[in-house]
C-alpha cells in the first residue's frame, strides 16, 4: 500500500472520514505521520476557535476589571481568578462532570458532554483569562499622554476607546498575548488526556501517538513526530502573530518597537 | 454522610492532598538551591562551571512543556538501573538495550522486585520531587541570574571601595538585595508549581486526581456500604476550590513578604514606602 493511499485513508479520520478501523499491526512511519497530523485538525480547531472567541470576552474582562465601578469590576476580577488560580487538568475534569450531570437534568446539555464543544468552552474561558490579565497589565501601562490627547482632541467614550485606548492597549499586549496564544495550541493536547473521550476513535495528535505507542511499545517515533507538527504549529503562530505585531507598530520609529520575544511557559 | 467521608478509602484522598503539599514542601527548597547554584555557575569566574550554568538555564529557554515530565522520569529511572547494573552485576553478558526494552539484571531492579509496596511508592514518589527540582530550579535560576544583575552596580562597587572581597560583596551585599528583584519571578514561579501538581497524576502517583476520579465513581450496592450516583463532579469541584484557596494564600502572604523585603530598598517601591510612612 503506498503513501499516498494511506493519506487518502487516515488523512481525515480523525473527523470521521475515511477508513473506519485504525492500523492494527504493520505501523509504517507514513501511517503514524498520516494519523498523527489527522489528530492535529483537533489541535487547530481548539486552538483556533478558543483564541478567536476568547480575545473579544478577555478585551470585554479587562475593561471590566480596569472599570472603577465595583458592580463590573469584581465579577471580571472573580471570572479571571477562577480560570488562572486552579489548572486546566482540574478544570477539564470538572467541567466534563459537571455537563454530564447537567445533561440528565436538560438535554440542551447533550452536545457539551463532547468534546468538541465541552473542551472548547473550557478552553475559551480559560484563555479568556490569561489574556485578560494581559491585557489588563497593557491598558494600565498605556502611556498617560496618550489619552491626554485625546481627550485634548475632544474623542470620549466610544470613539476614545476604538481610536486610542484599544489600538495602543493591543501593540503593548502583543507581545505576550503571543506566548499566550502558543502555549494555548499546546494546552489543546491536554484535552484527550483528561476527561473528554474520544468518540470513535477520533482523538487529537496526542490520543494517536499515544496509541501508537501503546501498540509499538516504542514511544521515540509517535512523540517526536507529535513535537514535530507542534513546533510547525507554533512557529505558523510566530509568523501569522509577527505581522500582526508589525501592522500594530506601524507608526512608530524603527527603534522603539516592540520584538516579540519567546518565553515558554511551563503549564496551566 | 460525615461518617461516609471518614472511611477508609477516603482517608486516602485526604493523605494524598498532604501527599501534594509534601511534594511542594520538599521540591520548593530544592528547586530554589538548585537553581541558587544554576546561577551562582552562570556568575562563575571560572568557564566550564560558567558554561553549565548558562546550559542549565538555556533548558529553560529552548524545551517546553510537559515533554520534559514525561521525559525525566523515564530518564531517571533507567539511568539508575543502569548504574546499578553496572556495579552489581559485572559479568552480565546480554546487552541492556534489546530493541525497545531496558533490561538489567534483578539485583540491579529499582526498586527490588520484592520490595514492600511503601517502597515502590517513595521511590515513585523521588522521582517526582527529583524530576521537579530539576524543571523548576532550571526556571529559578533564570530568575535569580537576572535577580543578581539587577542589583545596582554602584552597590557592588562601594562594597569594593570599603575592601570587602570577592566572597564578602557576594553574600553580604549581593544576595540580601537580590530577593527584591528575584520575588516576582519566584512567585510566579511558585503559583505555577502549585498547578503543576496534579501532573503527579501522569506520573503515576496515585494522587488527588486519581482518588477523585475512583471515589466518586458510581457506586453500586453489590460492592459497597454507601452506594451513590456519579459523585465525581462534587469531587473535582472541591479539587478546584481546594487549589482556589491555596493560590489565594498564596497570593496574600507573598505579597507580604514583597512589602517586607521592599521596604529600605532603592527601587521605586521602596521609595512609595517611604512617602507613605512620611
Amino acid at each position: 500500500m503506498s503513501c499516498l493511499q494511506t493519506i487518502e485513508d487516515y488523512g481525515l479520520r480523525a473527523v470521521g472520514i475515511g477508513e473506519r478501523l485504525l492500523p492494527r499491526e504493520d505501523f509504517t512511519l507514513c501511517h503514524q505521520f498520516t494519523l498523527i497530523g489527522s489528530g492535529m485538525i483537533w489541535n487547530v480547531y481548539f486552538g483556533l476557535v478558543a483564541l478567536t472567541l476568547g480575545f473579544f470576552l478577555a478585551t470585554a474582562l479587562a475593561m471590566g476589571k480596569a472599570s472603577s465601578r465595583a458592580l463590573f469590576r469584581k465579577p471580571c476580577e472573580w471570572f479571571i481568578f477562577l480560570f488562572r488560580g486552579s489548572p486546566l487538568f482540574i478544570q477539564f475534569f470538572f467541567a466534563y462532570f459537571l455537563f454530564l450531570n447537567l445533561k440528565s437534568v436538560h438535554p440542551f446539555f447533550e452536545p457539551f458532554t463532547a468534546a468538541w464543544l465541552g473542551a472548547l468552552v473550557v478552553l475559551f474561558f480559560n484563555t479568556a483569562a490569561y489574556s485578560a490579565e494581559i491585557f489588563y497589565g497593557a491598558l494600565l501601562s498605556i502611556p498617560k499622554g496618550d489619552i491626554e490627547a485625546a481627550d485634548a482632541y475632544g474623542l470620549s467614550g466610544w470613539s476614545r476607546f476604538k481610536r486610542v485606548i484599544w489600538p495602543t492597549m493591543l501593540r503593548l499586549a502583543w507581545p505576550g498575548y503571543t506566548n499566550e496564544a502558543i502555549f494555548l495550541f499546546q494546552s489543546t493536547a491536554l484535552v484527550f488526556f483528561s476527561g473528554f473521550p474520544a468518540w470513535q476513535q477520533r482523538g487529537d495528535a496526542l490520543y494517536y501517538a499515544s496509541y501508537f505507542a501503546d501498540k509499538t511499545f516504542n514511544p521515540f517515533v509517535p512523540y517526536p513526530i507529535l513535537a514535530f507538527y507542534f513546533i510547525l504549529l507554533t512557529l505558523v503562530v510566530i509568523s501569522v502573530f509577527g505581522l500582526v505585531n508589525k501592522r500594530l507598530n506601524r507608526h512608530l520609529p524603527q527603534n522603539t518597537r516592540q520584538k516579540i520575544r519567546l518565553r515558554p511557559n511551563l503549564i496551566r | 454522610m460525615a461518617c461516609y467521608l471518614t472511611t477508609g478509602k477516603h482517608m486516602s484522598i485526604y493523605t494524598s492532598v498532604l501527599t501534594v503539599l509534601l511534594l511542594l514542601g520538599i521540591t520548593a527548597p530544592i528547586a530554589l538551591a538548585f537553581g541558587f547554584g544554576g546561577a551562582t555557575a552562570a556568575r562563575s569566574q571560572i568557564a566550564p562551571l560558567r558554561w553549565f550554568g548558562k546550559t542549565y538555564i538555556a533548558i529553560v529557554r529552548g524545551v517546553p512543556d510537559i515533554a520534559f515530565f514525561l521525559f525525566f522520569v523515564i530518564a531517571l529511572d533507567q539511568a539508575v538501573e543502569y548504574l546499578r547494573h553496572k556495579v552489581l552485576c559485572p559479568d552480565w553478558e546480554a546487552p541492556i538495550r534489546q530493541g525497545n526494552d531496558f533490561v538489567v539484571c534483578q539485583a540491579a531492579k529499582m526498586p527490588l522486585g520484592n520490595a514492600p509496596q511503601w517502597v515502590h511508592e517513595s521511590y515513585g514518589f523521588g522521582l517526582a520531587v527529583v524530576t521537579f527540582a530539576i524543571v523548576f530550579g532550571a526556571f529559578a535560576a533564570n530568575v535569580l541570574f537576572g535577580a543578581m544583575r539587577a542589583v545596582p552596580k554602584a552597590q557592588l562597587e562601594t562594597a569594593e571601595a570599603y575592601g570587602m572581597s570577592q566572597h564578602q560583596t557576594f553574600w553580604r551585599i549581593l544576595v540580601p538585595q537580590m530577593w527584591v528583584y528575584a520575588l516576582p519571578g519566584l512567585s510566579n514561579l511558585w503559583m505555577v508549581l502549585i498547578k503543576a501538581t496534579p501532573l503527579l497524576f501522569l506520573l503515576g502517583v496515585e494522587d488527588i486526581v486519581y482518588w477523585a476520579r475512583e471515589l466518586g465513581g458510581t457506586k453500586t450496592p453489590r460492592f459497597t456500604d454507601y452506594p451513590h450516583g456519579d459523585w465525581r463532579m462534587w469531587y473535582f469541584l472541591a479539587l478546584l476550590v481546594f487549589y482556589l484557596l491555596f493560590t489565594r494564600v498564596s497570593e496574600i502572604v507573598l505579597g507580604r513578604i514583597m512589602s517586607r523585603l521592599t521596604s529600605g530598598q532603592a527601587t521605586s517601591g521602596g521609595e512609595a514606602q517611604r512617602k507613605a510612612a512620611a
